[in-house]
Protein backbone atom coordinates (compact mmCIF):
# COMPACT_ATOMS: atom_id res chain seq x y z
CA UNK A 1 0.00 0.00 0.00
CA UNK A 2 0.97 3.64 -0.33
CA UNK A 3 0.76 6.42 2.23
CA UNK A 4 -2.23 8.76 2.15
CA UNK A 5 -1.50 12.30 0.98
CA UNK A 6 0.17 14.73 3.35
CA UNK A 7 2.02 18.01 3.38
CA UNK A 8 5.79 17.98 3.71
CA UNK A 9 7.95 20.50 5.53
CA UNK A 10 11.70 20.50 5.98
CA UNK A 11 12.59 23.16 8.58
CA UNK A 12 16.19 24.33 8.84
CA UNK A 13 16.16 25.22 12.55
CA UNK A 14 14.94 23.53 15.71
CA UNK A 15 12.84 26.62 16.54
CA UNK A 16 11.07 26.37 13.17
CA UNK A 17 10.48 22.64 13.65
CA UNK A 18 8.96 23.18 17.09
CA UNK A 19 6.84 26.07 15.80
CA UNK A 20 5.48 23.82 13.04
CA UNK A 21 4.73 21.04 15.54
CA UNK A 22 3.02 23.55 17.82
CA UNK A 23 0.94 25.00 14.98
CA UNK A 24 -0.30 21.64 13.71
CA UNK A 25 -0.63 19.74 17.00
CA UNK A 26 -1.73 16.13 16.67
CA UNK A 27 -2.04 16.51 12.85
CA UNK A 28 1.74 16.72 12.54
CA UNK A 29 4.34 13.98 12.82
CA UNK A 30 8.10 14.34 12.89
CA UNK A 31 10.07 12.31 10.34
CA UNK A 32 13.46 11.11 11.61
CA UNK A 33 14.99 8.16 9.70
CA UNK A 34 11.59 6.99 8.49
CA UNK A 35 12.41 3.30 8.80
CA UNK A 36 9.30 2.69 10.91
CA UNK A 37 7.16 5.76 10.21
CA UNK A 38 7.18 5.35 6.40
CA UNK A 39 5.94 1.72 6.54
CA UNK A 40 3.39 2.75 9.19
CA UNK A 41 2.16 5.39 6.74
CA UNK A 42 2.18 2.87 3.89
CA UNK A 43 0.02 0.60 6.06
CA UNK A 44 -2.05 3.67 6.99
CA UNK A 45 -1.51 3.00 10.68
CA UNK A 46 -0.13 6.55 10.73
CA UNK A 47 -1.70 9.30 8.62
CA UNK A 48 -0.24 12.70 9.49
CA UNK A 49 -1.66 15.78 7.75
CA UNK A 50 1.82 17.23 7.73
CA UNK A 51 5.14 15.46 7.91
CA UNK A 52 7.98 17.49 9.41
CA UNK A 53 11.30 16.16 8.14
CA UNK A 54 14.02 16.71 10.77
CA UNK A 55 16.87 15.88 8.39
CA UNK A 56 17.71 19.57 7.90
CA UNK A 57 18.40 20.17 11.60
CA UNK A 58 22.19 20.04 11.92
CA UNK A 59 21.89 20.66 15.70
CA UNK A 60 20.28 17.24 16.11
CA UNK A 61 23.16 15.34 14.50
CA UNK A 62 26.47 14.15 15.84
CA UNK A 63 28.14 12.63 18.87
CA UNK A 64 29.91 14.68 21.52
CA UNK A 65 32.07 13.42 24.36
CA UNK A 66 32.14 15.59 27.49
CA UNK A 67 33.66 14.93 30.94
CA UNK A 68 31.16 12.35 32.20
CA UNK A 69 28.64 12.18 29.44
CA UNK A 70 28.35 11.09 25.84
CA UNK A 71 25.75 13.24 24.10
CA UNK A 72 24.19 11.76 20.97
CA UNK A 73 22.07 13.95 18.70
CA UNK A 74 18.60 12.54 18.14
CA UNK A 75 19.07 12.47 14.34
CA UNK A 76 22.35 10.54 14.52
CA UNK A 77 22.00 7.49 12.32
CA UNK A 78 22.77 3.96 13.49
CA UNK A 79 25.54 3.63 10.90
CA UNK A 80 27.35 6.58 12.50
CA UNK A 81 26.97 5.09 15.99
CA UNK A 82 28.40 1.79 14.74
CA UNK A 83 31.57 3.39 13.41
CA UNK A 84 32.13 5.94 16.18
CA UNK A 85 35.15 5.29 18.41
CA UNK A 86 33.69 7.30 21.33
CA UNK A 87 30.54 5.17 21.32
CA UNK A 88 32.62 1.99 21.25
CA UNK A 89 34.78 3.18 24.16
CA UNK A 90 32.23 5.03 26.31
CA UNK A 91 29.03 3.07 25.68
CA UNK A 92 30.03 -0.39 24.46
CA UNK A 93 26.54 -1.73 25.17
CA UNK A 94 25.28 0.34 22.21
CA UNK A 95 27.95 -1.24 19.98
CA UNK A 96 26.92 -4.71 21.19
CA UNK A 97 23.25 -4.08 20.40
CA UNK A 98 23.56 -2.30 17.04
CA UNK A 99 24.36 -5.34 14.86
CA UNK A 100 20.99 -6.74 15.99
CA UNK A 101 19.06 -3.67 14.81
CA UNK A 102 17.52 -4.72 11.48
CA UNK A 103 19.91 -4.71 8.49
CA UNK A 104 22.57 -2.52 6.92
CA UNK A 105 20.18 -0.70 4.61
CA UNK A 106 17.91 0.14 7.58
CA UNK A 107 20.81 1.18 9.86
CA UNK A 108 22.03 3.55 7.14
CA UNK A 109 18.83 5.57 7.60
CA UNK A 110 17.43 4.79 11.08
CA UNK A 111 18.16 7.19 13.94
CA UNK A 112 18.52 6.79 17.70
CA UNK A 113 16.00 9.55 18.45
CA UNK A 114 13.48 8.08 16.03
CA UNK A 115 13.65 4.69 17.71
CA UNK A 116 13.16 6.18 21.18
CA UNK A 117 10.26 8.40 20.08
CA UNK A 118 8.52 5.44 18.42
CA UNK A 119 8.99 3.24 21.52
CA UNK A 120 8.46 -0.07 19.78
CA UNK A 121 8.44 -2.56 22.67
CA UNK A 122 10.56 -5.02 20.67
CA UNK A 123 13.21 -2.47 19.68
CA UNK A 124 16.73 -2.68 21.12
CA UNK A 125 17.57 0.97 21.76
CA UNK A 126 14.83 1.83 24.30
CA UNK A 127 16.00 -1.09 26.48
CA UNK A 128 19.66 -0.17 25.99
CA UNK A 129 18.92 3.42 27.05
CA UNK A 130 17.16 2.25 30.22
CA UNK A 131 20.05 -0.10 31.01
CA UNK A 132 22.58 2.72 30.53
CA UNK A 133 20.52 5.12 32.70
CA UNK A 134 20.41 7.56 29.77
CA UNK A 135 18.62 10.90 29.80
CA UNK A 136 16.38 12.03 26.95
CA UNK A 137 16.58 15.77 26.24
CA UNK A 138 13.34 17.22 24.89
CA UNK A 139 12.54 20.63 23.47
CA UNK A 140 9.09 22.14 22.94
CA UNK A 141 7.17 25.43 22.92
CA UNK A 142 7.37 25.53 26.75
CA UNK A 143 11.15 25.13 26.70
CA UNK A 144 13.49 22.24 27.29
CA UNK A 145 13.36 19.40 29.78
CA UNK A 146 15.32 16.27 30.52
CA UNK A 147 13.61 12.93 31.19
CA UNK A 148 15.34 9.80 32.49
CA UNK A 149 14.98 6.86 30.10
CA UNK A 150 13.39 5.02 33.07
CA UNK A 151 10.55 7.60 33.02
CA UNK A 152 10.31 7.97 29.24
CA UNK A 153 8.70 4.74 28.01
CA UNK A 154 5.05 4.65 29.02
CA UNK A 155 3.65 1.65 27.16
CA UNK A 156 2.98 0.17 23.74
CA UNK A 157 4.39 2.79 21.32
CA UNK A 158 3.86 5.40 24.02
CA UNK A 159 6.26 7.77 25.70
CA UNK A 160 6.00 10.74 28.06
CA UNK A 161 7.02 13.06 25.20
CA UNK A 162 4.27 15.62 24.44
CA UNK A 163 2.98 15.89 20.85
CA UNK A 164 4.66 19.27 20.39
CA UNK A 165 8.03 18.19 21.82
CA UNK A 166 11.03 16.84 19.92
CA UNK A 167 13.86 14.68 21.21
CA UNK A 168 16.95 16.81 20.71
CA UNK A 169 19.65 14.55 22.14
CA UNK A 170 20.37 11.69 24.49
CA UNK A 171 22.91 11.87 27.33
CA UNK A 172 24.65 8.66 28.29
CA UNK A 173 26.90 8.34 31.36
CA UNK A 174 30.39 7.33 30.21
CA UNK A 175 31.28 3.80 31.29
CA UNK A 176 34.34 3.31 33.47
CA UNK A 177 36.90 0.52 33.02
CA UNK A 178 35.19 -1.57 35.75
CA UNK A 179 31.81 -1.39 34.00
CA UNK A 180 30.65 -4.61 32.34
CA UNK A 181 27.85 -5.20 29.85
CA UNK A 182 25.82 -8.05 28.40
CA UNK A 183 23.35 -8.26 25.55
CA UNK A 184 21.42 -11.07 23.92
CA UNK A 185 18.31 -11.33 21.82
CA UNK A 186 16.44 -14.21 20.26
CA UNK A 187 14.88 -13.69 16.84
CA UNK A 188 13.42 -15.84 14.11
CA UNK A 189 15.93 -14.43 11.62
CA UNK A 190 18.94 -12.17 12.10
CA UNK A 191 17.78 -8.56 12.17
CA UNK A 192 14.15 -9.35 12.96
CA UNK A 193 12.42 -7.91 15.97
CA UNK A 194 13.26 -9.76 19.14
CA UNK A 195 10.96 -12.49 20.43
CA UNK A 196 12.79 -11.79 23.70
CA UNK A 197 15.93 -9.86 24.45
CA UNK A 198 17.84 -8.40 27.36
CA UNK A 199 20.47 -5.74 28.01
CA UNK A 200 22.59 -5.83 31.19
CA UNK A 201 25.02 -3.49 32.89
CA UNK A 202 26.91 -3.99 36.15
CA UNK A 203 29.32 -1.88 38.13
CA UNK A 204 30.35 -2.55 41.76
CA UNK A 205 27.84 -5.44 41.80
CA UNK A 206 25.00 -2.97 41.11
CA UNK A 207 22.99 -4.50 38.24
CA UNK A 208 20.66 -2.95 35.70
CA UNK A 209 18.72 -5.38 33.54
CA UNK A 210 16.17 -4.43 30.90
CA UNK A 211 14.13 -6.88 28.82
CA UNK A 212 12.58 -6.00 25.45
CA UNK A 213 10.16 -7.71 23.08
CA UNK A 214 8.46 -9.40 26.03
CA UNK A 215 5.61 -7.03 26.98
CA UNK A 216 4.25 -3.59 26.09
CA UNK A 217 7.40 -1.65 27.03
CA UNK A 218 11.10 -2.20 27.80
CA UNK A 219 10.95 -3.54 31.35
CA UNK A 220 13.39 -3.58 34.27
CA UNK A 221 12.93 -5.94 37.20
CA UNK A 222 14.37 -4.40 40.40
CA UNK A 223 14.00 -7.69 42.31
CA UNK A 224 15.96 -9.56 39.65
CA UNK A 225 18.65 -6.86 39.72
CA UNK A 226 18.97 -7.31 43.50
CA UNK A 227 19.01 -11.10 43.11
CA UNK A 228 21.84 -10.93 40.55
CA UNK A 229 24.06 -9.32 43.17
CA UNK A 230 23.73 -12.48 45.28
CA UNK A 231 23.66 -15.46 42.93
CA UNK A 232 23.33 -16.43 39.27
CA UNK A 233 21.61 -19.77 39.93
CA UNK A 234 18.59 -20.40 37.67
CA UNK A 235 16.23 -21.09 40.58
CA UNK A 236 17.34 -17.86 42.19
CA UNK A 237 16.86 -15.70 39.07
CA UNK A 238 14.17 -17.16 36.81
CA UNK A 239 11.18 -16.92 39.22
CA UNK A 240 11.49 -13.11 39.01
CA UNK A 241 10.40 -13.31 35.35
CA UNK A 242 6.88 -14.00 36.70
CA UNK A 243 6.64 -10.24 37.30
CA UNK A 244 6.54 -9.59 33.55
CA UNK A 245 3.13 -9.57 31.87
CA UNK A 246 4.42 -11.48 28.81
CA UNK A 247 2.54 -10.91 25.57
CA UNK A 248 1.69 -13.68 23.16
CA UNK A 249 1.20 -13.37 19.42
CA UNK A 250 1.42 -15.46 16.24
CA UNK A 251 5.21 -15.72 16.55
CA UNK A 252 5.42 -16.84 20.17
CA UNK A 253 3.01 -17.50 23.01
CA UNK A 254 3.44 -15.79 26.37
CA UNK A 255 4.83 -19.04 27.83
CA UNK A 256 7.37 -19.35 25.00
CA UNK A 257 8.42 -15.73 25.44
CA UNK A 258 8.94 -16.27 29.15
CA UNK A 259 11.17 -19.25 28.47
CA UNK A 260 13.09 -17.32 25.77
CA UNK A 261 13.56 -14.37 28.16
CA UNK A 262 15.21 -16.76 30.63
CA UNK A 263 17.43 -18.19 27.87
CA UNK A 264 18.38 -14.67 26.71
CA UNK A 265 19.22 -13.70 30.30
CA UNK A 266 21.49 -16.71 30.81
CA UNK A 267 23.24 -16.22 27.48
CA UNK A 268 23.73 -12.50 28.12
CA UNK A 269 25.18 -13.24 31.56
CA UNK A 270 27.44 -15.86 29.99
CA UNK A 271 28.75 -13.35 27.42
CA UNK A 272 29.40 -10.33 29.63
CA UNK A 273 32.25 -8.04 28.59
CA UNK A 274 35.40 -8.35 30.69
CA UNK B 1 -5.41 17.20 -5.12
CA UNK B 2 -2.13 15.39 -4.58
CA UNK B 3 0.53 17.61 -3.04
CA UNK B 4 3.70 17.84 -5.06
CA UNK B 5 7.16 19.26 -4.67
CA UNK B 6 10.14 19.86 -6.91
CA UNK B 7 13.34 17.90 -6.42
CA UNK B 8 16.78 17.87 -7.99
CA UNK B 9 18.95 14.81 -7.61
CA UNK B 10 21.59 12.80 -9.41
CA UNK B 11 20.49 9.38 -10.61
CA UNK B 12 23.12 7.13 -12.18
CA UNK B 13 25.35 10.15 -12.88
CA UNK B 14 22.56 12.12 -14.55
CA UNK B 15 21.10 15.28 -13.02
CA UNK B 16 17.32 15.03 -12.73
CA UNK B 17 14.81 17.80 -12.02
CA UNK B 18 11.34 16.50 -11.32
CA UNK B 19 8.03 17.37 -9.74
CA UNK B 20 6.99 14.50 -7.50
CA UNK B 21 4.01 13.77 -5.27
CA UNK B 22 5.31 14.19 -1.69
CA UNK B 23 3.76 10.83 -0.78
CA UNK B 24 5.73 8.98 -3.48
CA UNK B 25 8.40 6.53 -2.34
CA UNK B 26 11.83 6.86 -3.90
CA UNK B 27 11.59 3.46 -5.61
CA UNK B 28 8.21 4.34 -7.14
CA UNK B 29 9.65 7.61 -8.45
CA UNK B 30 12.57 5.73 -10.03
CA UNK B 31 10.28 3.14 -11.61
CA UNK B 32 7.32 5.28 -12.70
CA UNK B 33 8.93 8.71 -13.00
CA UNK B 34 12.26 7.71 -14.55
CA UNK B 35 11.33 4.26 -15.94
CA UNK B 36 14.27 2.68 -14.12
CA UNK B 37 12.46 -0.56 -13.44
CA UNK B 38 15.49 -2.52 -12.25
CA UNK B 39 14.74 -1.74 -8.60
CA UNK B 40 11.85 -3.98 -7.64
CA UNK B 41 8.95 -3.37 -5.27
CA UNK B 42 8.07 -6.30 -3.04
CA UNK B 43 6.71 -5.85 0.44
CA UNK B 44 6.68 -2.03 0.63
CA UNK B 45 7.53 -2.13 4.31
CA UNK B 46 11.25 -2.67 4.38
CA UNK B 47 11.35 -6.41 4.97
CA UNK B 48 12.01 -8.12 1.63
CA UNK B 49 14.96 -6.04 0.40
CA UNK B 50 13.92 -6.16 -3.29
CA UNK B 51 14.06 -2.34 -3.56
CA UNK B 52 17.56 -1.99 -2.05
CA UNK B 53 19.56 0.68 -3.88
CA UNK B 54 22.27 3.22 -3.05
CA UNK B 55 21.79 6.78 -1.84
CA UNK B 56 24.95 8.82 -1.30
CA UNK B 57 26.96 5.62 -1.54
CA UNK B 58 25.02 3.75 1.15
CA UNK B 59 22.46 0.98 0.70
CA UNK B 60 18.91 2.00 1.57
CA UNK B 61 15.43 0.61 1.13
CA UNK B 62 13.81 2.46 -1.75
CA UNK B 63 10.38 1.83 -0.21
CA UNK B 64 11.31 3.36 3.17
CA UNK B 65 12.40 6.67 1.76
CA UNK B 66 10.28 9.33 0.09
CA UNK B 67 11.45 10.72 -3.24
CA UNK B 68 11.43 14.18 -1.65
CA UNK B 69 13.95 12.96 0.95
CA UNK B 70 16.36 12.24 -1.91
CA UNK B 71 16.37 15.91 -2.92
CA UNK B 72 20.04 16.82 -3.43
CA UNK B 73 21.18 13.20 -3.09
CA UNK B 74 23.17 10.94 -5.40
CA UNK B 75 21.23 7.79 -6.23
CA UNK B 76 22.63 4.68 -7.89
CA UNK B 77 20.38 1.88 -9.10
CA UNK B 78 21.14 -1.48 -10.69
CA UNK B 79 21.03 0.25 -14.10
CA UNK B 80 23.86 2.49 -12.86
CA UNK B 81 26.10 -0.23 -11.42
CA UNK B 82 25.53 -2.44 -14.43
CA UNK B 83 26.34 0.30 -16.97
CA UNK B 84 29.42 1.48 -15.08
CA UNK B 85 30.72 -2.05 -14.64
CA UNK B 86 30.73 -1.69 -10.86
CA UNK B 87 28.62 -4.80 -10.41
CA UNK B 88 30.09 -6.69 -13.39
CA UNK B 89 32.14 -9.17 -11.35
CA UNK B 90 29.18 -9.89 -9.07
CA UNK B 91 26.77 -10.30 -11.98
CA UNK B 92 29.16 -12.73 -13.63
CA UNK B 93 29.59 -14.68 -10.39
CA UNK B 94 25.81 -14.77 -9.84
CA UNK B 95 25.33 -16.21 -13.34
CA UNK B 96 28.18 -18.71 -12.95
CA UNK B 97 26.97 -19.93 -9.54
CA UNK B 98 23.27 -20.01 -10.46
CA UNK B 99 22.67 -17.43 -7.74
CA UNK B 100 19.34 -16.47 -9.28
CA UNK B 101 16.38 -18.21 -10.77
CA UNK B 102 13.42 -15.86 -11.22
CA UNK B 103 15.65 -12.82 -10.70
CA UNK B 104 13.16 -10.73 -8.73
CA UNK B 105 15.46 -10.34 -5.69
CA UNK B 106 18.66 -10.00 -7.74
CA UNK B 107 18.93 -6.18 -8.11
CA UNK B 108 18.44 -5.72 -4.36
CA UNK B 109 20.69 -8.66 -3.58
CA UNK B 110 23.44 -7.18 -5.78
CA UNK B 111 23.10 -3.80 -4.02
CA UNK B 112 23.41 -5.44 -0.60
CA UNK B 113 26.33 -7.56 -1.77
CA UNK B 114 28.08 -4.47 -3.17
CA UNK B 115 27.55 -2.76 0.19
CA UNK B 116 29.21 -5.72 1.90
CA UNK B 117 32.12 -6.02 -0.53
CA UNK B 118 32.77 -2.26 -0.67
CA UNK B 119 32.94 -2.13 3.15
CA UNK B 120 35.75 -4.71 3.00
CA UNK B 121 33.58 -7.61 4.15
CA UNK B 122 35.35 -10.93 4.66
CA UNK B 123 34.78 -14.15 2.69
CA UNK B 124 32.98 -15.56 5.73
CA UNK B 125 29.76 -17.49 5.08
CA UNK B 126 28.19 -16.60 8.43
CA UNK B 127 28.93 -12.88 8.10
CA UNK B 128 27.62 -12.84 4.51
CA UNK B 129 24.48 -14.71 5.57
CA UNK B 130 23.89 -12.13 8.30
CA UNK B 131 24.50 -9.29 5.88
CA UNK B 132 22.03 -10.53 3.27
CA UNK B 133 19.46 -11.60 5.89
CA UNK B 134 17.53 -8.45 4.95
CA UNK B 135 17.08 -9.64 1.37
CA UNK B 136 14.56 -12.39 0.64
CA UNK B 137 15.20 -14.92 -2.12
CA UNK B 138 12.50 -17.55 -2.61
CA UNK B 139 14.32 -19.54 -5.31
CA UNK B 140 17.92 -20.30 -4.49
CA UNK B 141 18.07 -21.16 -0.81
CA UNK B 142 20.87 -18.58 -0.55
CA UNK B 143 23.79 -21.07 -0.74
CA UNK B 144 24.64 -20.13 -4.31
CA UNK B 145 24.31 -16.41 -3.54
CA UNK B 146 26.82 -16.76 -0.72
CA UNK B 147 29.07 -18.76 -3.07
CA UNK B 148 28.94 -15.96 -5.66
CA UNK B 149 29.76 -13.24 -3.13
CA UNK B 150 32.67 -15.30 -1.78
CA UNK B 151 33.98 -15.82 -5.34
CA UNK B 152 34.11 -12.06 -5.91
CA UNK B 153 35.79 -11.34 -2.57
CA UNK B 154 38.40 -14.05 -3.17
CA UNK B 155 39.05 -12.85 -6.74
CA UNK B 156 39.43 -9.28 -5.51
CA UNK B 157 41.85 -10.32 -2.78
CA UNK B 158 43.80 -12.72 -4.99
Amino acid sequence: MKAPDFEYARPETLADAIALLGAHGADAMALAGGQSLIPMMNFRVAAPEILIDLDGLADLKGIQKNDNTLTIGAMTRYVELMHNADVQACAPLISMALPHVAHDAIRNRGTLGGSLALADPAAEMPAVMRTLDATVNLSGPQGSRAVKADDFFAGYYETTRADDELIVSIDIPIAGPEHRFGFHEITQRHGDYALAGVAISVVSNAWRVCFFGVCDHPVRLPDLETALAQSHQDDHLLPHLDQIDFNGDLKASAATRKRLAGVALKRALGGMTV
Amino acid sequence: MTKTTEITLTVNDETIHATVPVRQNLVDFLRHGLHLTGSHVGCEHGVCGACTLMVNGQTVRGCLMLAVQANGATVQTIEGYADSGRSAALQEAFAKRNALQCGFCTPGMLASALGYIDAGGAADRVAIREHISGNYCRCTGYQSIVDAIIDVIEETNA
